[in-house]
């Protein structure tokens, strides 16, 4: 089997899932990885329920597909979680991490009897205590780079730091917020 | 050695542009090629490149103002999907029969309806007959690479080229590329001195005349005798490429033939995904291979017909349908390949597939091969006239 790494992402329109895809597509590309980072489009609105994809290898990658058999899944919308099978096809040997508040222990029932890893983050909160505003992105990144180990995590940390001064450079006041997010959402991740 | 970057294949597309740097750009936005016009635009406003961006209010004015820079000397460049491309058309012809080597990028999209904003080859398939080159690319690297070779290709036999690629699959997906260092891009692709151009104050010419019954069909003829002569330079353009970057190109991609007993024709980005699905074949010892159109104007009749003389069974692959009770685009221009080459033995299929979006699997492309397997065995073709993975 090829060494490849699979991620699905669920989000709703407007929140950013794809937008992490392909934060998290960046990551690895800069630690040296073939990546993928794409979102799957129906008819745009803010809202409904989004779907977007990574794959990340060492080896070149031609595949071509949305991803049925993920390793992961990100759940960026916990109210998702009654709208969609977000556990369907996702590896036993996997996880899925979820934005929510509740405890893995909580959340696991909502699982159709996912077996495998589950683990929670409060991204809302983390978001609104380091950047004023519910921007769940930069947490859930930071959760899913944690649980999954697909970026080392000293060499994603000094990776966003670069990509956030070069994104704020106009508002330096947002480096330093995300910059606390990302590194308290690595360690306030729950995983049960 | 190129540059490690990772892009959309739209950006890769508006990157290529950018380092042309053509003299006029007319456009008009729509899904999924919007990023293309609008990236380019950025490159505009930021004085990175001097290319004249012209803004119309329609696709059919894009064209025309295409037409009207490229007949004046300029190098003109568009970008369009799905409905736009159809829009265009009518201008589709005039370009080309005026013999105006335009370079439309085209993120293919389905058509309505229903509508859909997805992917499939309905758009460009729908003016397959315009008279231009069209190349397909299988991912962002090679949508970048054909780009970069559009203009060499399609200014040597004065023909307008369109550079597909696959809407959203591939337009919108983030993967690695390796981009050519913009010196070189610049010596490759070079300028464009057209021989003759409106603006030659010593050479008084006219664009677009009408041409009596006497005329036109030697007109059409020398059309479509640049179209022939497009072969040998899509492969000398692509061998030039291959010395600069590594990555050679012809009109179509083998893909473990050498062997191969039973084999798919495809385009655009299922080809990567057939690709995994064969080296999973292939580890079960099955003798699969793939042939990919990368050129699909002008169309590749002798190496197909060359790639397939010794398999047993072939599947063409179409995303798109012609509604003619009959087959796929593809179908019927490989089976008049192999007829006449003179070659009567490969059993042939024809699969709808991928339209509007539908995804397309590795498991997808694994059914093809297994139902081509038991095309072998009983030596019974079957409907040769099917849809992959509909429901009925």
């Amino acid at each position: 089997m090829k060494d490849i790494v699979e991620i699905r992402w669920h989000g709703r329109g407007g929140q950013g899932a794809k937008t992490a895809s392909l934060l998290l597509a960046d990551a690895a590309f800069n630690t040296g990885k073939y990546v993928q980072g794409f979102p799957e489009y129906g008819p745009e609105r803010m809202g409904a329920p989004i779907t977007a994809y990574n794959r990340i290898s060492s080896e070149r990658i031609t595949v071509h597909s949305n991803i049925y058999e993920p390793d992961y899944v990100v759940v960026v919308d916990e109210t998702l979680l009654s709208a969609v099978n977000v556990t369907a096809g996702l590896k036993k040997g996997g996880a899925i991490v979820i934005n929510s508040h509740k405890t893995p222990e909580e959340v696991r029932p909502l699982l159709k009897g996912y077996e495998g890893k589950v683990c929670t983050i409060d991204a809302g909160k983390i978001s609104e205590e380091e950047l004023g505003k519910n921007f769940p992105n930069t947490p859930m990144l930071a959760a899913i780079v944690k649980v999954s180990g697909v970026v080392e995590e000293q060499e994603f940390i000094k990776d966003m730091e670069g990509s956030f001064q070069h994104k704020f450079a106009s508002k330096p006041q947002m480096i330093d917020g995300n910059m606390r997010a990302l590194k308290r959402s690595m360690k306030e991740v729950q995983i049960g | 050695m190129g540059i490690r970057e990772r892009l959309s294949g739209n950006e890769a597309v508006a990157y290529a542009m950018k380092q042309i740097n053509p003299d006029v750009m007319g456009a008009y936005p729509i899904t999924p090629s919007t990023e293309i016009p609008q990236y380019f635009s950025a490159y505009v406003d930021n004085g990175e490149v001097d290319t004249e961006f012209i803004a119309v209010e329609s696709e059919h004015s894009a064209m025309s103002t295409c037409i009207g820079a490229q007949a004046a000397g300029a190098r003109a460049i568009s970008a369009t999907s799905s409905c736009g491309l159809c829009y265009m058309t009518e201008m589709l012809y005039v370009a080309a029969s005026d013999r105006l080597p335009i370079t439309l990028a085209v993120s293919c999209r389905a058509l309505s309806g229903p509508i859909n904003i997805n992917n499939d080859h309905s758009d460009a398939m729908g003016v397959r007959d315009t008279g231009w080159l069209m190349l397909f690319a299988e991912n962002n690297q090679e949508a970048y690479d054909n780009y970069l070779q559009a203009m060499r290709i399609g200014e040597a036999v004065s023909l307008p080229i369109m550079i597909c690629q696959d809407g959203f699959i591939t337009s919108h997906a983030i993967e690695n590329i390796e981009l050519v260092e913009t010196e070189k891009v610049k010596e490759f692709v070079g300028k464009y001195e057209p021989q003759h151009f409106l603006l030659k104050k010593d050479e008084p010419m006219s664009v677009g005349a009408y041409a009596t019954s006497v005329y036109y069909m030697e007109a059409k003829r020398q059309q479509a005798q640049a179209m022939i002569d497009a072969k040998e330079v899509i492969k000398k353009v692509g061998a030039e490429f291959g010395k600069i970057t590594g990555r050679t190109y012809g009109l179509i991609e083998t893909y473990e033939m050498e062997d191969a007993e039973e084999a798919i024709l495809i385009i655009g980005s299922s080809a990567g995904t057939a690709k995994e699905a064969i080296q999973e074949l292939r580890a079960q010892n099955k003798k699969v291979g793939l042939i990919k159109i990368r050129s699909f104007r002008p169309f590749p009749s002798e190496e197909i017909a060359e790639a397939l003389k010794h398999v047993k069974a072939f599947a063409a692959m179409d995303k798109d349908d012609s509604f003619n009770a009959h087959c796929g685009p593809i179908y019927a221009e490989t089976c008049a390949a192999l007829y006449a080459a003179g070659i009567h033995e490969p059993k042939g299929i024809n699969y709808i597939y991928g339209l509007g979006g539908r995804d397309v699997r590795v498991e997808s492309i694994q059914h093809v091969f297994a139902e081509l397997e038991k095309i072998v065995q009983t030596g019974d073709t079957g409907e040769t006239y099917r849809y992959l993975e509909v429901r009925e």
